[in-house]
């Protein structure tokens, strides 16, 4: 009987990266790499990633699926228009994040000239405009569009927003010559949340349009389809763990937090409603699957900035250095941002950054509490996603995968009773996902999920929770 | 004269309990039968800062906003209500406020005068039937319904 197979490929900023999938065992057989070569020719690093995929496999079979995400070339760059910047606006937000898209801005009520040639100027690769509820308030995007439409704005636009005047939307943006296209309404009705067709529509926008515009399909005989974002792909990862299949059970609400070199990203599956008797919840109802991306909390790029907001004190002391010896690993990260830990210092150091880019970021992520007094007496109230009985906490990321104390690191993400209001999870398993996975996972769940499931289960590693306290001990101050 | 459903569900109205109250009862019979009447409702419930209202009534192009207050604070919660809808552009939106507005024994003419010195187009006493908020609504926008039809 012949291997069952499946090639999935990451084209990623920095590498492109493949893994070669036993889909009978659900099992990787072989890891391969190559550099990022997208802003020459794709196929140069892809090529050397696959040499050394043959190498590793001593030949490469006939692949049953190859299947691709991407975060080449700068993800997939995206700005969102909106009407009020807590509703339609952040509804926009929520659609475009969850698509795995990479924010680089976000805009409520009317755009000025001035936005508007911003705008243009960032050149994202789509953007999103919504605004109005269904029937609601028509004159805010119809004076957007027009704004964008007379700036010339030159990329594709998914309109999402009041489908009264969705039509005379589209008809201002192909005046102007621009690809546009409609969604559903993020927000049909006021507070109604409807973020998934928006989702759908800019995954096929990334295939039809941005696969070319960045270059990736010159390498389009060697697979068979890029599917969507690399985001999108741990996302659609987590949400076939927490679901499972007809065969393998879910493991129910989960969370992913991926420490990267630049942001730290967190992956929420769960409806984050109150879990106490008598919580009011307010504001935006929350996406059941839902993705944050921390800008300032990266494990290079934003080392500094993890330092500076702990306080370089505070973080020294945390971390058990001076602060002169902070300074210095500091200078050596800023010197070389591909820096790999080597001394047993420096290690110690990338794990307390981040244990704090964990914490903070999961913090950010998770819904509070608040008391508020009423004359009745004291209410709470909830804003965001309570994550208290989330089950499972997913660390990825090198600095979880190879760092020494990925459980002290990932239990960071912990609920802590000296923030009580903070709703983060109170009693989760704790995984590391060793095999860098999920985004595998994420792509073979579309055309096998029951290899994906098990991909997916073969490569996540409980951490015993047990020994979190015996991190504390630390090795003398270097 | 009554308008008809058709006309109704053309007028989309904000209803909710502002400030620190609670008190969501009186709101909700108020809000389901004004959508039974064949309004366009939009329920914010209890607790709601008052700029909240005023956020909804721009998402959904609002023509009104109804404001409950049960505890005797209102007074306080409104002031200011009308500049904040100016401020935000809806100058011509409907204002209507009522429930137990203000506390002790007040004259209710002086209370509704209050109100209406406030930016209120209309003021409701304690013990309002639904119908008569219904009936006030086909009133103020009769003209803008008919004025559409023309």
């Amino acid at each position: 009987m012949t291997l069952r197979s499946a090639l999935l490929i990451d084209f990623g900023s920095t590498y492109t990266k493949l893994r070669a999938v036993d889909l009978d065992a659900g099992a990787i057989i072989a890891a391969g790499q190559g550099p990022s070569t997208v802003t020459s020719d794709i196929n140069i690093g892809m090529d050397a990633a696959l040499a050394d995929l043959e190498t590793r496999m001593g030949g490469l079979p006939t692949f049953d699926h190859r299947l691709a995400s991407s975060s080449a070339a700068g993800g997939l760059a995206m700005i969102t228009v909106g009407l009020v910047k807590e509703l339609t606006a952040e509804a926009a937000r929520q659609a475009a994040l969850g698509a795995g898209a990479k924010l680089i801005g976000a805009h409520a009520y009317k755009l000025t000239d001035k936005d508007a040639a911003a705008i243009i100027s960032q050149s994202p690769d789509i953007l999103l405009l919504a605004g109005g509820t269904d029937g609601g308030n028509e004159e805010t995007i119809l004076w957007n569009a027009q704004k964008l439409a007379d700036a010339s704005i030159n990329c594709p636009v998914i309109v999402a927003g009041n489908r009264v005047v969705a039509d005379d939307v589209v008809e201002i943006m192909k005046s102007a010559n621009v690809d546009v296209r409609t969604s559903e309404n993020v927000m049909p009705e006021f507070n109604v949340l409807n973020v998934e067709p928006a989702r759908a529509a800019i995954r096929d926008v990334f295939i039809e349009r941005i696969v070319h515009a960045k270059g990736i399909d010159k390498a389009a005989e060697r697979f068979d389809a890029v599917l969507m974002p690399t985001p999108a792909a741990v996302m659609d990862g987590a949400k076939v763990l927490a679901q499972g299949s007809d065969d393998i059970d879910g493991l129910g609400n989960l969370i992913i937090v991926d420490v990267g070199g630049a942001t730290t990203d967190v992956h929420s599956i769960g409806d984050g409603k109150p879990t106490a008797e008598g919580v009011l919840q307010y504001g935006l109802p929350e996406p059941y699957a839902k993705r944050t991306v921390e800008g300032d909390l990266g494990m290079r790029h934003n080392a500094r900035a993890i330092v500076d907001a702990v306080g370089a004190e505070n973080f020294a002391a945390e971390a058990g250095f001076t602060a002169e010896y902070v300074e210095a690993l500091l200078q050596n990260i800023d010197a070389d941002v591909e820096r790999i830990p080597e001394t047993e210092a420096e290690a110690m150091f990338d794990s307390a950054l981040a244990s704090n880019a964990v914490s903070r970021a999961i913090a950010r992520h998770a819904g509070r509490i608040e008391i508020k007094q009423s004359v009745t007496g004291p209410v709470t109230v909830q804003y965001g996603k309570d994550l208290t009985t989330t089950g499972t906490v997913i660390g990825t990321g090198g600095v979880l995968v190879h760092g020494h104390t990925p459980e002290k690191t990932l239990a960071a993400a912990l609920y802590d009773d000296r923030s009580p209001e903070s709703l983060r999870p109170k009693n989760p398993t704790l995984m590391i996902d060793r095999g860098y996975a999920l985004y595998a996972a994420g792509l073979l769940a579309a055309v096998d999920k029951f290899a994906a499931l098990k991909l997916a289960h073969n490569s996540l590693t409980p951490l015993d929770s047990t020994n979190k306290e015996t991190t504390h001990d630390r090795p003398p101050a270097a | 004269m009554s308008l008809e459903p058709d006309q109704r569900s053309k007028i989309t109205l904000v209803t909710g309990v502002i400030g620190a109250d609670t008190h969501i009862v009186g709101n909700r019979i108020l809000s389901m039968a004004l959508e039974k009447e064949g309004f366009n409702v939009v329920t914010l419930g209890a607790l709601t800062p008052s700029e909240d209202f005023i956020k909804a009534a721009i998402e959904t192009a609002a023509d009104a906003i109804l404001v409950s207050s049960l505890y005797g604070q209102g007074e306080l919660d409104c002031r200011g209500f009308r500049d904040m809808c100016v401020e935000a552009g809806l100058e011509d939106i409907v204002l209507y406020v009522g429930g137990n507005l203000v506390v002790g024994k007040q004259s209710w003419e002086e209370v509704e005068q209050r109100f209406q010195d406030m930016g209120f187009d209309r003021a409701f006493p304690p013990g309002t039937r639904t119908d008569d908020v219904a009936a006030h609504l086909d009133k103020d926008f009769a003209s803008k319904v008919s004025g559409e039809a023309a």
